[in-house]
C-alpha cells in the first residue's frame, strides 16, 4: 500500500524534499536575475559567483571572527550587495547602451575571475559549515532535518517579501515603471541611475542571501555557484524574463520536477530541466509567465 | 509687467547624427498658454523633449525661472518644476491606474491633491484598480495629464493631447486645459489640430524646419488665417 509504481514512499518524499530545497534556491536566484535583467538589460552571469561569495562571507566570518550564522544572514548579503554596487558603478553602467552580448561577456568574465581567485586561495574541495539548527523531526513517512525545513520556509518568505516589495510598494512602482520606460520615469524627476544601482545591489544581495542559506547544506567552495547557475538560467528562461511571481513558481516547481525525476528515472534528473526548457520554448517562446514585447 | 517663466534661445538639438533643431527661440510668461504649431517634422515634439532634457544632444539656452537647464539631467530639470506629458502618453502597463497617477514624485508644494484630480477625471477614480493600459485612449490621455498635476510643477508641456481622440473627448480635454490655465498653470501645448489650439491659447508660435518662424497672438488669428493656412498646409 505504501508503494506507488513500486517506489517506496520515504524515498519519494525524501527526493521531493530535496527537490523542494533545490527549488528554493532556484527561486531565490532566478528572482534576482529577473529583477536585474528587467532593470539593467544585463544578463548577470556573475550571479553564481555572487551566491558563492555569500556562502564564503558567512564561512570566513564564522571561522575568523566567530560571527554566528544568524548575523551572517544579514551581514553577508549587505557586504556582497555593496560589492555588487561597486561593480555596477565601475563596469556595468558603461555597457547599458550596448548589445546583450557585451553584458554577458563582462559578467561571465567577472565570474571566472572571482571564482578563479577563490579557487586559487582556498582550493576547490570545499569547507563544511556547521548546521545552525541541529536535529530534525520524524514525520512518520520520512525524517526531516530541521535546518532544511527552515531553508524552505525562509526562501518562501524571502521570495514573497521581494514580490511584495516590487508589486505592491511605491519604490516597486518606480522600479516597474523604470523597467518599462526609464527615459520618461527620469523626466518625472526620479533619479533612475541611482535606482538601477540599487536594483543591482538588491539582486546581488539576494544571491548572497541564498549563498548563506546554502552554506550549511552544501560544501562552501569556489565553484558551488557555477554548477547551480546554469540550471537557474534555464529556470529563468522557462518562467519568462521579468515576471517576479513567474520566477518564484517556476523555481519551486522545477525543483520538485527534478526531485520527482530522481525517483522515477534517475539518469534523466540532470537533464529534465533542459528538456522542459526546450518544450516550453517551442510552445511559448517568451516563457510560461513572460510577455512578448 | 512681463513675468517671464521660460525663455528658449538658439536651441539646437540632435538625435544621433541628425540635426533636428536649428536655433529655436521663444518665451512664455507665467500663467500663459502658448502653442507650438507646425507641420509634421517641424521639430515641435523635439522642442518639448529638448526642454525636458531627453534628446541625444542639445546646445543653446533654456532658462526656466531664471535658471539655465541646458547641461542638467532630465530628473533635475523635472525637479525645478517642469512636467511633461508625452505624445505617446507613456502610460505604464505594469502599473495600475492609481499607481500611474501617483508615480511622478512631488517636486514642489502647491500641486493638486488626488481627490481634486479624481473630481476633474471621475473615470479614473472608477477604474483606479485597472491596469493602466486597459483604459480607452481618451482615459489614458486624461491619466497622462492627471498624473503631472500632483507634482507641484508650474510649467506643463503637453504634446498633442488630442491626437487620435473622438471630437467629444477633444472638447472635454479643451475644457480641462482651460481649467488648468485658470488654476494658474503655465502651459506649452504642441498641436496639429489648429482648431483645438485656437480655442485655448493666448499665443501661437509657428515652427518650420527646426526653427520658430512666426508668432501670432490669439487676437490676430482671424486676420492671419491665410498666413496660417500656408504655414500649416491645411
Amino acid at each position: 500500500m505504501l508503494d506507488i509504481f513500486s517506489i517506496p514512499l520515504p524515498a519519494l518524499f525524501g527526493q521531493l524534499l530535496l527537490g523542494l530545497i533545490n527549488g528554493a534556491f532556484y527561486a531565490m536566484l532566478s528572482l534576482g536575475l529577473a529583477v536585474i535583467f528587467g532593470m539593467l538589460n544585463v544578463i548577470n552571469f556573475t550571479h553564481g559567483a555572487q551566491y558563492m561569495l555569500g556562502a564564503f562571507a558567512a564561512w570566513l566570518m564564522l571561522t575568523n571572527l566567530s560571527i554566528p550564522f544568524w548575523a551572517s544572514l544579514v551581514l553577508a548579503p549587505l557586504i556582497v550587495g555593496l560589492f555588487g554596487i561597486v561593480i555596477e558603478r565601475l563596469f556595468l553602467k558603461r555597457i547599458y547602451h550596448l548589445d546583450h552580448l557585451y553584458g554577458f561577456l563582462l559578467t561571465f568574465g567577472m565570474a571566472l575571475v572571482i571564482e578563479g581567485l577563490f579557487q586559487w586561495r582556498w582550493g576547490s574541495s570545499g569547507a563544511p559549515y556547521p548546521a545552525p539548527i541541529p536535529g530534525g523531526y520524524n514525520l512518520g513517512f520520512m525524517f526531516m532535518p530541521a535546518y532544511r525545513g527552515f531553508v524552505v520556509l525562509a526562501a518562501l518568505v524571502i521570495c514573497l517579501a521581494t514580490w511584495y516589495g516590487i508589486e505592491r510598494t511605491r519604490l516597486g512602482a518606480y522600479l516597474r515603471a523604470a523597467t518599462e520606460n526609464p527615459t520618461l520615469v527620469r523626466a518625472f524627476g526620479i533619479n533612475v541611475p541611482l535606482l538601477i544601482t540599487l536594483t543591482y545591489g538588491l539582486g546581488v544581495g539576494l544571491a548572497a542571501l541564498a549563498g548563506v542559506l546554502a552554506a550549511p547544506i552544501q560544501q562552501v567552495s569556489a565553484l558551488m555557484g557555477s554548477n547551480l547557475v546554469l540550471v537557474v538560467f534555464a529556470v529563468v528562461v522557462i518562467g519568462g524574463m521579468g515576471s517576479i511571481m513567474g520566477s518564484i513558481i517556476t523555481g519551486f516547481g522545477l525543483g520538485l520536477i527534478e526531485g520527482f525525476t530522481k525517483v522515477v528515472y534517475p539518469p534523466a534528473s540532470n537533464t529534465v530541466i533542459f528538456v522542459v526548457m526546450a518544450i516550453v520554448l517551442m510552445v511559448k517562446p517568451a516563457g510560461l509567465f513572460g510577455q512578448t514585447k | 509687467m512681463h513675468d517671464r517663466l521660460l525663455k528658449v534661445e538658439n536651441l539646437e538639438a540632435w538625435y544621433g547624427e541628425s540635426h533636428i533643431l536649428h536655433g529655436v527661440g521663444f518665451e512664455i510668461s507665467r500663467g500663459e498658454l502658448v502653442t507650438l504649431l507646425g507641420r509634421n517634422g517641424a521639430g515641435k515634439t523635439t522642442t518639448l523633449r529638448s526642454i525636458m532634457g531627453i534628446v541625444g544632444r542639445r546646445k543653446g539656452s533654456v532658462r526656466f525661472d531664471n535658471q539655465e537647464t541646458v547641461g542638467r539631467t532630465s530628473d533635475s530639470i523635472a525637479r525645478l518644476g517642469i512636467a511633461y506629458c508625452p505624445e505617446e502618453r507613456g502610460i505604464f502597463s505594469s502599473l495600475s491606474v492609481e499607481e500611474n497617477l501617483l508615480l511622478p514624485p512631488v517636486v514642489k508644494p502647491g500641486g493638486m491633491g488626488i481627490k481634486e484630480i479624481y473630481s476633474l477625471f471621475p473615470n479614473l477614480e472608477e477604474r483606479r484598480r485597472s491596469q493602466g493600459t486597459k483604459l480607452s485612449g481618451g482615459e489614458q490621455q486624461m491619466l497622462a495629464i492627471g498624473r503631472i498635476l500632483r507634482t507641484g510643477a508650474n510649467l506643463l508641456l503637453l504634446d498633442e493631447p488630442t491626437e487620435g481622440l473622438a471630437p467629444v473627448i477633444v472638447q472635454r480635454i479643451g475644457e480641462i486645459v482651460r481649467q488648468l490655465k485658470q488654476r494658474g498653470f503655465t502651459i506649452l501645448l504642441v498641436e496639429q489640430n489648429f482648431h483645438f489650439a485656437a480655442t485655448v491659447a493666448d499665443r501661437h508660435y509657428v515652427m518650420e524646419d527646426g526653427r520658430v518662424v512666426d508668432m501670432i497672438a490669439a487676437a490676430d488669428v482671424a486676420q492671419s488665417i491665410d498666413k496660417l493656412q500656408t504655414y500649416l498646409g491645411v
